[in-house]
């Protein structure tokens, strides 16, 4: 495994563009720290502090980090799709494979590779988000401060769901700009099904069918936090409620996703001649 | 005997191998094996199925029909390719790594020791511009680097696919002496091409492919089984093609302007022949004993097979 993934770090991090991706990948979420630290001042009428609206309070900030952290995924994205396109385009992947690396092993490093930035990219915002939450809430206790914590678990989920389709994209499509506009393709007949199956049968049906689907399942693992810090500040914010939780079943579909992006691109390369 | 356990030593066995693309049949029911100690070519027009052969074998095109096994059939096809070395087409490199970071990968990907990477370059001559990135490369420094890259882990068998297309004369020519080289270092080689004098030079044992199908295989000295031609000049002309025709040791007779072809039924040297002419009142000019070049043997193969 150490080898696999040795393998494919020496590929990436040799190669300018997707150093610099990878780097960005990982820089971008700290500006979620200035963002909290932000005061804005609007000609001396008020002054906009995000830090005094209890955004930043355990444990809604959980929530709120991993939600914003997870839309800067796609330039993670970007290196998943071109470490396949360039492997096709420079004909390496015919190489490594006559080298002696079984094509289980090359889609295996490419999904170690998957794990490990994930886990990285976890792992940062678990020390960025604690470093807000502490600075900006008096909680001390520990219990609270780690409730919500599963917020982490389902952004670590969604980033090996999300690169798992890209990686299966790349595979497909061989091209790494074609690949990612698959992807937009995707996200759009997901929409295009569920308005169909809205106006056949009933939005209900509709929804339940939508959840199931790879993009929206992700999304779904991390709910939009808005609502809730609506909750939070209307009086009466009862009325408002909804489901924010992630919840075990979310995690099943992904983690089903995931195993099955990873098996079909392997079944393609292995169904392919190169 | 110890000597002939070595040679029947297999490395490759292929049996009835058919690879179809569609209605195109790449490969048609091939079968051959190869031994270790030898040098093969695998000769064939374009488009004779030769890279496929290779590709399927290499683990990188999947066969329709039929087998195939590296050495005694008990390793996985990848864990045999990582003791072999193997060259397909043209040299694939990442273009952003040096030559020497491109072999580091090539070493992780084989379980190879790193140490090897120095004196493989030296082989080659490519030691000086291991720091260079692969994409200043010229083609020529492509293909060696990649001549390098499969000799990492020594190699039991060397596959090459037309190491030599698209060089220059001078590229041509540093190849073949860095392939004669390891020839002569005992490394079993496999040598594909439609280049014939560079098969040739190098091989002694030969499979000849056309549309897929094997027409021949077996040691290049034995391609066809002829005892080899006589040409002839003498101010006698017509009484010599008299003479030859009506001798039943030679079969068809080719008259070229002054010179003579007299094709052999049966071994005769050339001694014996001008001894017999001598005798016959007839005095030769011009008397040269040839055996067909491996290009008349192969368009004699081909052309057989067609009629």
């Amino acid at each position: 495994m150490l080898r696999l993934l040795q393998l494919e770090l020496q590929k990436l991090l040799l190669n300018k563009s997707s150093k610099v991706l990878i780097f960005i990948s990982f820089i971008l979420p700290f500006f979620v720290l200035i963002l909290s630290s932000l005061r804005i001042n609007f000609f001396n009428w008020f002054t906009l502090e995000l830090g005094h609206y209890g955004l930043f309070n355990f444990p809604v900030v959980w929530h709120i980090v991993t939600f914003f952290a997870a839309q800067f995924k796609f330039f993670f994205a970007i290196v998943v799709v071109s470490m396949i396109g360039n492997e096709y385009s420079n004909k390496t992947i015919k190489q490594n494979l006559i080298d002696g690396l079984s094509k289980k092993e090359f889609i295996l490093s490419k999904f170690y590779t998957i794990i490990f930035f994930s886990a990285i990219a976890t792992l940062l915002i678990f020390i960025i988000t604690l470093c807000i939450g502490l600075y900006y809430s008096s909680i001390s206790e520990v219990s609270l401060i780690f409730r919500d914590i599963e917020f982490l678990l389902a952004y670590f989920i969604k980033l090996v769901g999300f690169f798992s389709l890209c990686l299966f994209l790349g595979m497909l499509v061989k091209r790494s700009a074609f690949a990612l506009a698959f992807l937009f393709v995707l996200f759009i007949l997901e929409w295009i099904i569920f308005g169909i199956i809205n106006w056949q049968v009933n939005s209900d049906v509709a929804w339940s069918i939508h959840n199931f689907m790879p993009l929206q399942s992700m999304w779904n693992l991390i709910d939009q936090p808005f609502q809730r810090i609506a909750i939070s500040k209307a009086p009466n914010g009862q009325n408002f409620l909804y489901d924010f939780a992630v919840h075990w079943y979310e995690i099943v579909i992904v983690l089903a996703w995931t195993a099955v992006f990873i098996f079909l691109s392997y079944r393609l390369l292995k169904k392919r001649d190169l | 005997m110890e000597k002939i356990n070595q040679i029947l030593e297999s490395i490759l066995t292929i049996n009835n191998l058919t690879k179809k693309f569609g209605y195109l049949t790449a490969v048609k029911d091939l079968s051959f094996t190869i031994n270790k100690g030898n040098v093969y070519g695998i000769l064939g027009p374009n488009g004779s199925g030769k890279s496929t052969t290779l590709g399927i074998v290499l683990n990188v095109v999947n066969k329709t029909e039929g087998n195939f096994h590296w050495f005694d059939g008990h390793t996985s096809t990848h864990d045999a390719l990582k003791k072999v070395g193997a060259i397909i087409e043209r040299p694939n490199f990442y273009p952003y790594m040096t030559a020497q970071q491109n072999l580091k990968l090539v070493c992780r990907i084989k379980g190879v020791d790193e140490s090897k990477i120095l004196e493989k370059l030296e082989v080659v001559g490519l030691l000086d511009r291991k720091d260079h990135k692969f994409r200043t490369y010229s083609l020529g420094m492509k293909q060696r680097l990649a001549i390098a890259s499969a000799l990492l882990n020594d190699p039991e068998i060397l596959i090459l696919d037309e190491p030599t297309n698209g060089l220059d004369p001078q590229g041509i020519h540093q190849i073949r002496q860095i392939i004669k080289d390891i020839a002569n270092t005992g490394t079993t080689i496999l040598l594909a091409s439609h280049l014939l004098d560079e098969v040739e030079k190098v091989c002694t044992h030969v499979v000849v492919l056309r549309k897929g199908e094997k027409l021949y295989s077996g040691r290049v000295d034995e391609m066809i089984s002829s005892h080899g031609f006589f040409e002839l000049k003498s101010d006698n002309q017509e009484a010599l093609i008299s003479i030859l025709e009506n001798d039943t040791s030679f079969g068809s007779i080719k008259v070229e302007g002054a010179l003579i072809t007299a094709f052999l039924n049966e071994p005769m040297d050339a001694k014996t022949f001008n001894k017999l002419m001598f005798e016959k009142g007839i005095i030769l000019s011009h008397l040269v004993k040839r055996k067909e070049s491996l290009e008349e043997q192969f368009l004699q193969l081909t052309d057989n097979k067609e009629a």
